[in-house]
């Protein structure tokens, strides 16, 4: 078994470098180390038998249960046929795109906005009036935060972006389990009180002690993109995006009729880049909205990965469910009792007097910590304060 | 390392399977690939997969039939490096030093040197598992990694690249064969890609029925043919309902002892409702499933048991 064709095995090493080079074009993080790895194991392995080599790589190459479909269909493409090497040749030739079923990326934001700019300069005359009174722009200030997000011109979106990002989340913490160095806690250190009082011989009992350390909590946002959330939903996602650049461990979802975790895309630091891969990964913008169904989805598949350690968990979705029932009141029972505190945001609280008619928000209501009104900056603001305040 | 044999270790995959079935383990073939490879190329392997599908039995059963020491570091979040690695004795060096003074002179260094020795020196599992033992380089299983924070998996990552670890007193501990290393997560949360990357990955599954039948035969010998059958039916229909937590392979072998346990033969409507805890750990999910859906999936169950011939 281990006399893999001698023949071959010049060639192996090159067709598995290839093949990791398909891997990575396809997306799994395959590096010139795994690359290494892979020619290791196979030699170790042998190649007897197609299954053996198929594990053998997949083994190396796999590191993700997410991971197994590609590398599975890529593995079928690649070893397929016995003229793999010149195959791959042409597959991996720049004029073939790397990604086929993806068309030419769709034009950035920022490159939009730079037109929308040139489109809005007429508007300059307004400036004058500004400088005459400064109470006024105080004024105009204080509308701009005010402001609907709906309401909002295209220029006031792009100003209320900036100020988005520029949002800084107050340090939240919670204690951890492992202890850290403390002079007023609780417990003591011997570790530390045996070192010190050795320096003196043992003569002199300094007591060192410790307690809890602190970490912040980690965040989850669940993200409602259906039609009525349209004028909001891009500019929480925006706010979203800050929180992933700032602080480790946060989770988006975006949900309509259907839940898609964005928390990768979102990663990414560039923003317009970064809305954009969310924008795609999820199909279902603008459409209805199933939000016990996509609850449910979120805490069968997802709860027990992302609400560990004591999660924060902001629902942002105005509601309006059709078949709400039974069903939702139970999914938001059981979030609620998964995570440490359930906010809910909720755009509709923009209206003086809103009253939970709707059948879907009566169904929620009962199972929140906090319900927080979520249409301009000022309401974002206090969010962020909000946010800072444990329990 | 490719070239190094580890002592009774297997030197194919069919050589693998036996093996593991020797010891009570039935793998499939992507399995026992993956643990050839660990042992052969000297690898940690890092087994994810939902909860009771036998991440940690491998460990055990690789240990028993290498003949190896098994060494468990449960983790848990809080771990740190005193229940990991190494902790001292301060009572018996808090003594030692009271001792040093009560006969007199007080010779400072030589003090640090004595208290800070070997005799003093509580070994964790991560010490133990460096260390040389005559049976051969040890088994470690990190057991739930999930569980810990970031923090203590980056510790680990160094101890695994490296398989070595510094106690500041004594000096570095560096293992002279690489324990065989099983780490193990049910995915409570994401492991970093830098650890995986220093193992080999496997994603355990549920068994196909033939390949869990063969797991309860192994195990649970003393159930009738019959029942084994359509417990294994029933189990794997019962997975595919919708239900909050699907039942592990160790649920099938905990039902399978309670059915033997109560008698039964054969599965009956009256049995399986009264032993549904067993399989079932979510109260949501043992009230879905109610009598009229029980009966229905007994159905399922002894279509599947004939086919299982």
């Amino acid at each position: 078994m281990d006399g893999a064709a001698p023949a071959a095995g010049g060639r192996l090493p090159d067709n598995i470098a290839y093949f990791g080079r398909a891997l990575r074009a396809a997306g799994l993080p395959v590096g010139p180390g795994s690359v290494l790895d892979a020619i290791r194991a196979v030699e170790t392995a042998g190649i007897g038998r197609r299954e053996d080599f198929y594990w053998t790589l997949h083994a190396v190459f796999v590191t993700r249960r997410e991971h197994h479909l590609v590398f599975d269909q890529a593995f079928h493409v690649f070893w397929r046929k016995r003229q793999m090497l010149e195959k791959m040749l042409a597959m991996l030739s720049p004029n073939a795109p790397a990604r086929p079923e993806r068309k030419g990326p769709p034009p950035l934001k920022r490159v939009e906005d730079a037109f929308f700019a040139g489109v809005g300069e007429p508007r300059t005359e307004e400036k004058p009036r500004i400088e005459v009174e400064t109470r006024l722009a105080v004024s105009t200030e204080e509308v701009f935060r005010t402001k609907d997000f709906a309401q909002m011109s295209a220029e006031e979106i792009v100003e209320a972006r900036r100020r988005i990002a520029l949002l800084r989340l107050p340090d939240e913490r919670v204690a951890t389990r492992r202890l850290i160095a403390d002079r007023s806690g609780k417990q003591l250190d011997l570790r530390a009180t045996l070192r010190a009082s050795l320096r003196s011989g043992g003569e002199l009992v300094d007591l060192h002690r410790r307690g809890p350390g602190e970490r912040r909590p980690p965040l989850v946002a669940l993200l409602d993109i259906s039609g009525s959330m349209a004028d909001y939903s891009r500019l929480v996602l925006q706010f979203l995006h800050a929180l992933t650049a700032q602080r480790r461990r946060v989770s988006t979802f975006l949900f309509g009729t259907r839940l898609t975790n964005v928390s990768r895309a979102l990663a990414h630091r560039d923003p317009d880049e970064a809305l954009a891969l969310a924008g795609e990964s999820a199909k279902d913008w603008s459409g209805g909205t199933r939000i016990a169904s996509s609850l449910r989805a979120f805490n069968r598949h997802w709860s027990r990965r992302v609400l560990g350690q004591g999660a924060v968990v902001l629902l942002i979705t105005d509601g309006l469910e059709r078949e709400a029932g039974e069903h939702l009141a139970f999914e938001m029972d059981r979030l609620h009792r998964s995570c440490r505190r359930l906010i809910w945001l909720n755009p509709l609280l923009r209206y003086e007097g809103f009253e939970p008619r709707a059948a879907g928000v009566r169904a929620m209501l009962p199972h929140v910590d906090d319900f927080r009104p979520v249409h301009n900056l000022a309401s974002i603001e206090i969010l962020v304060k909000a946010l800072s305040v444990s329990e | 390392m490719s070239g190094q044999r580890l002592p009774g270790a297997p030197d194919s995959i069919d050589a693998t399977l036996a093996l593991l079935e020797a010891g009570g383990y039935v793998a499939d073939r992507a399995l026992a690939t993956v643990v050839f490879l660990a042992l052969r190329m000297g690898r940690p392997l890092f087994l994810e997969g939902e909860a009771g599908v036998g991440k940690t039995e491998i460990a055990k059963v690789l240990a028993s039939v290498l003949g190896r020491r098994l060494i468990r570091l449960q983790c848990y979040e809080g771990l740190d490096l005193a229940s990991a690695v190494y902790e001292w004795n301060y009572a018996a060096q808090m003594i030692a030093i009271r001792a040093t003074e009560a006969a007199g002179s007080v010779d400072r260094d030589r003090l640090v040197e004595d208290v800070f020795s070997e005799r003093y020196l509580i070994r964790r599992p991560l010490l133990q598992a460096l260390e040389p033992d005559p049976a051969g380089a040890p088994v470690l299983l990190v057991d739930e990694l999930d569980r810990t924070d970031e923090a203590f998996e980056a510790f680990l990552l160094e101890v695994l690249s490296d398989f070595q670890v510094t106690v500041p007193e004594l000096g570095t501990v560096r293992a002279e064969h690489p324990p065989i290393v099983v780490v193990t997560s049910n995915r409570t949360r994401e492991v970093h890609d830098a650890l995986k990357r220093r193992c080999l990955y496997h994603w355990v599954d549920y068994p196909n029925a033939a390949r869990e039948l063969a797991i309860l035969r192994a195990r649970v010998p003393e159930a009738p043919k019959r029942l084994s059958r359509e417990v294994v039916g029933f189990v794997q229909a019962i997975r595919r309902e919708d239900l909050f937590k699907a039942p592990g392979v160790a649920e099938t072998l905990d039902w399978a002892s309670a059915l033997v346990e109560l008698d039964a033969a054969a599965l009956d409507p009256a049995v399986v409702g009264d032993t549904l805890g067993v399989l079932l750990k979510y109260q949501d999910d043992i009230a879905k499933t109610d009598a009229g859906r029980i009966e229905a999936l007994i159905q399922d169950a002894r279509v599947a048991a004939k086919a299982m011939g």
